[in-house]
């Protein structure tokens, strides 16, 4: 979705304000959010995709106004409620109506290798590859509602195959439950100028990890 | 969703959260509870582990490793991943690890557009500044302006190359081991890596210690 998340090129914000020695919380509610993460997640309650688009569907002035913590407490909120863990009137009153109690995914015992294994979003399907290192792609240009990992300066603009990562499952499928669609990603690398134009830098590039359904062969 | 926000704009910049915010996210956490789909301990557990275990300190091994063990240095820039496990780290935002290298024609610099991606096994959990708008925003269009805040001048004839990280690999940069530093220990060295370092928003520091 053309979101306010999407905001790489974007002017306006300021400088970037660095805080010296910063603390790994600010405050102790930050840190709460940040360990329900991966119990809900041990749960299945929902999955890093459709978190991410939980964040990108909040309010565009709520999101630029709410720091990263709020952005997960809002997205854990919307998740619980649409997937039917927890009631509107439980999340309102704080108090659980449904007399079944679920038993928690994740126990204390469990958190160390959990976090040391993660869950990696690449596959081992063996799919097909369209590009090669070196191939002169273009980059789709389409405006998808839903959620996709396609920033929106790249759209329409050429770059050449850096690298090859391999397969991984598709965030604009997955988000919506449509499935994994396991296909290639890709670094591809922009020059400067054709993202910004020609008063831009002549030596620098800026290299975004696209999957293979984003691009097409360019025109040479 | 209730709409009670009232920001003030606080001094490092960005906002000041709620007054409330503590009492809501205590109010869902004992509802969650209850319900039984988390344990307490659990959250404590994983807040442990990121207030503590996690951080910029264990990048900096990889990096100091990779500067004095050329076939180590190998490895990470072929397999990320797995050199990264050689030394105990990997798991959630690190599953899938890519290093990228400055030398002297090339400057490296992470950013996530989207969200606030970020390799939490090397790095820890992210900055404020990487998660907020400005760097965001402006790290892909005006990449020598931000370097400029953060006190980096790249001479107009070295390469920067932004890695906007939309996809699950996750990006540490390889700074180039400064002069001087001739002699030093793998532990000196890990000492003089920054965490800012190892996003490309700096460089290596013989005076201040990153932690």
């Amino acid at each position: 979705m053309n979101g306010i998340h999407d905001l790489g090129g974007m002017h306006g914000f300021g400088a970037v304000f660095t805080e010296p020695n910063e603390q790994v919380f600010h405050y102790d509610w930050e840190s709460r959010i940040m360990g329900m993460f991966p119990a809900l997640f041990a749960n299945g309650n929902f999955g890093v995709d459709e978190f991410r688009h939980a964040i990108e569907r909040i309010d565009p002035i709520e999101y630029l106004e709410g720091t990263y913590y709020e952005h997960w407490f809002h997205a854990f909120k919307t998740l619980l409620v649409e997937k039917g863990a927890i009631t509107k009137t439980e999340l309102e009153t704080g108090k659980a109506v449904s007399g079944t109690k679920a038993t928690p995914g994740l126990t204390p015992a469990m958190v160390g290798s959990l976090l040391k294994t993660g869950a990696s979003a690449r596959v081992a399907h063996d799919v097909k590859a369209r590009f090669s290192v070196g191939d002169k792609v273009l980059v789709t240009h389409k405006n998808p509602v839903g959620h996709t990992r396609l920033p929106r300066y790249t759209r329409g603009k050429v770059g050449t195959i850096a690298i090859d990562h391999g397969v991984f499952v598709t965030p604009d499928t997955v988000a919506h439950g449509k499935g994994e669609h396991p296909q290639h990603v890709y670094t591809v690398s922009f020059s400067a100028a054709e993202l910004w134009g020609k008063d831009a830098s002549k030596t620098d590039t800026i290299r975004v990890d696209l999957w293979d359904d984003y691009l097409k062969p360019a025109e040479s | 969703m209730e709409h009670t926000h009232s920001h003030d704009h606080h001094h490092d910049g960005y906002q000041t959260p709620p007054k409330d915010s503590a009492l809501r996210v205590k109010a869902l956490e004992s509802l969650l509870i209850e319900k039984g789909f988390i344990d307490g301990a659990t959250v404590d557990a994983v807040v442990e582990t990121y207030k503590h275990k996690v951080g910029p300190q264990n990048g900096a091994k990889v990096v100091a490793k990779a500067w004095v063990d050329p076939a180590y240095k190998a490895r990470l820039l072929s397999n990320a991943t797995a050199a990264i496990a050689e030394l105990g780290f990997s798991g959630v935002q690190g599953e899938d690890m890519a290093i990228v290298e400055n030398t002297p024609l090339v400057h490296n610099v992470v950013v996530c557009t989207l969200c606030s991606c970020y390799p939490w096994p090397v790095l820890g959990l992210p900055p404020s500044w990487y998660k907020a708008a400005p760097y965001r925003a402006r790290a892909v269009i005006d990449p020598r302006g931000v370097l400029a805040e953060f006190g980096l001048e790249i001479p107009a004839t070295k390469e920067i190359r932004v890695w906007d990280t939309t996809a699950e690999l996750r990006y540490m940069v390889l700074p180039e081991r400064p002069e001087g530093t001739k002699g030093f220990s793998e532990e000196q060295l890990a000492e003089i890596v920054t965490r800012d370092s190892m996003i490309g928003t700096g460089e290596p520091t013989l005076t201040t210690p990153s932690h």
